[in-house]
């Protein structure tokens, strides 16, 4: 039982004081190389996690000092239209991006998780998409949605699919549906990869075992498969439905929030009115109010990951 | 061999599925290029077929680079990128190695609060931070993303070294300890250096990160000599009049680069990186 005494039995017998002698004992020595990084989270993180707290509980503008109004900004807000409307865009992109990125993040390891020449040149290939600059690849998305000279377009045209161009970004459900095409090309590479990882875990006896017994495909997949990947799949949605929630870069360079709030999600709407119109207290609120789910998510993550 | 019906198996299951997801990622980078090269006059008409370039030209990337802060912008991003990856990653490992090999006081309370951390989003904290900032009087500086960028790449890289470090074994350490090593030297000389992969990891990931930034540096830079490429394309390259979507993908795709260089050398570690949280050993 050796969990102490260790650093006190060492050579150091007879001068204990020492400070090499103290620097070598375990609490010492680990505190001295935490305490820098510990320092700066605090400083950087905590503190301005407790202090965007204080500051939505204050009738707060850009170089005025505040008022305390207690909790009259969220009253506010439960009783903005607009609000509610974030609060149903912001759920729908989460939900509908994290379906479609798990279905065909599922769909791209399932297919290469086969032999084929160059598989990790195609693997590095489809893995673009996540690791570009996303406000880069999003004003790409911009030029294909183009309203007059969108090459999505120009193909249903000429296809003979319709006869006149949709305004993507112009119309309120289309340009929360391009959102959730753009998010979706983004993030299920992420999905893919992580996946293919967990696939490959899978051993081949396992689906030998299961072919002798006359499984079918689908009966391999959901009685083999699927039970090996299911923690590494629970973690990847886990984490993509966090960092979704969060999302701003994307919708901010797409579309602003617009046509007319219709893609506002609460970090683009905090956004406008915190930084945008200066109403720091009520920006903070708007914040703030992501912080009960978002705190689910997180305590349940966690909870997972320490039982794994 | 390689019978017809085995082909069209073959085709089914693999080629054309593979066929569509490469095309589905790609196009986008594809698109961004052949715009970058279109004359004008190619790309504003919707009577030429857009998928190919008829006359390439290389002017759009002529006028991004000489007519716009584009060049500036780069320095600035790979910049505060090098510095930010440096600061967090040695702040990291200094962080995940007693996390992960020793036993003391406050452990527990720590590691919850890094990953916590991790998983706090960035709109959580930015506008409580913007006035941190401004009352610092680092408004319009780099020195303001290069102090808040490691708040994202700290908890993450020591959370991906934490498991690194736990994966060597405590014997090594020992023997060098009981040859008259300090703590400090048997982590430097031993086990950091059994740990490369892991630490090229990290540092290849918050490169990445650091590069892809957008809100803080949207907040905190607002003057075109100090921008970073993401928000100095996005604000200053998106104008008014129709004719700049030439230059603005010259710029998307410049922008991507260095990002993309890093991340072809580095691929396994980036992707042993994404993998390692989420997949058990």
């Amino acid at each position: 039982m050796a969990v102490r005494p260790e650093s006190l039995a060492h050579p150091v017998a007879g001068r204990p004081f020492t400070l090499r002698g103290l620097l070598e004992r375990e609490g010492v020595f680990s505190w001295l190389m935490l305490s820098p990084g510990v320092l700066f989270l605090l400083a950087f993180v905590a503190y301005p996690f407790f202090y965007g707290i204080f500051l939505s509980l204050q009738d707060r503008r850009v170089a005025s000092t505040g008022v305390f109004v207690g909790l009259a900004n969220f009253v506010t807000l439960a009783h903005d239209a607009v609000f509610w409307q974030v609060t149903g865009n912001t759920f729908f992109y989460v939900a509908v991006t994290t379906v479609f990125k798990l279905v065909g993040g599922l769909g791209m390891a399932l297919v290469m998780n086969q032999q084929f020449r160059g598989r990790n040149l195609v693997r590095a290939f489809l893995l673009l998409p996540f690791i570009v600059p996303t406000a880069l690849s999003t004003i790409a998305w911009m030029w294909i949605l183009d309203p007059t000279f969108s090459v999505v377009n120009w193909l249903l045209v000429h296809g003979g699919v319709i006869s006149s161009g949709y305004s993507f970004l112009g119309n309120a459900s289309l340009a929360m549906w391009s959102l959730v095409v753009v998010n979706t090309w983004r993030g299920m590479p992420f999905y893919g990869i992580t996946l293919l990882a967990g696939l490959q875990t899978v051993s081949p006896d396992l689906y030998e075992a299961a072919a002798i017994d006359g499984a079918t495909t689908a009966q391999r997949f959901l009685y083999v498969t699927l039970p090996v990947i299911k923690p590494v799949l629970i973690i990847v949605t886990m984490f993509s439905v966090i960092f979704t929630f969060g999302d701003f870069q994307l919708i901010y360079t797409l579309t602003h929030g617009g046509p007319a709030n219709a893609t506002h999600v609460f970090s683009t709407w905090a956004f406008d009115i915190g930084m945008s119109a200066g109403q720091l207290g009520m920006g903070a609120a708007v914040a703030l109010a992501m912080l009960p789910a978002l705190a689910v998510l997180i305590v349940a993550l966690t909870v997972y990951l320490r039982r794994e | 061999m390689v019978g017809g019906r085995d082909f069209l198996g073959r085709l089914r299951r693999l080629y054309l599925p593979l066929a569509v997801f490469v095309v589905l990622m790609l196009f986008p980078f594809y698109w961004m290029l052949i715009t970058s090269i279109k004359p004008n006059r190619e790309l504003y008409s919707q009577k030429i077929m857009p998928l190919i370039v008829y006359q390439p030209t290389l002017k759009h990337y002529i006028d991004l680079l000489w007519e716009t802060n584009f060049l500036t912008w780069t320095y600035n991003t790979l910049l505060v990128a090098i510095v930010t990856t440096v600061v967090s990653v040695v702040l990291a490992t200094m962080m995940a190695y007693p996390l992960a090999r020793m036993r003391f006081p406050g452990a527990a309370v720590v590691a919850i609060g890094v990953a916590a951390t991790y998983l706090v989003p960035q709109p959580l904290l930015f506008i409580p931070m913007a006035d941190i900032i401004n009352r610092l009087e680092l408004g319009n500086t780099l020195t303001a993303v290069m102090l808040t960028y490691p708040t994202l790449l700290i908890p993450f890289s020591a959370w991906l070294l934490m498991g690194y470090f736990k994966s060597v074994p405590r014997e090594l350490e020992e023997a060098a300890r009981i040859d008259g090593a300090s703590r400090f030297q048997a982590m430097t000389r031993i086990v950091l250096p059994l740990c490369t992969p892991g630490l090229l990891s990290a540092a290849i990931f918050s490169f990445t990160l650091a590069q892809n930034e957008f809100l803080y540096a949207l907040i905190f830079l607002a003057k075109s000599d100090v921008r970073t490429v993401p928000i100095g394309v996005v604000t200053e390259l998106i104008r008014g009049d129709v004719f700049y979507w030439g230059q603005l993908m010259a710029g998307a795709l410049l922008g991507s680069v260095p990002v993309a260089i890093i991340y072809s050398f580095f691929v396994e570690y980036y992707v042993a990186g994404l993998t390692a949280g989420s997949v058990k050993n």
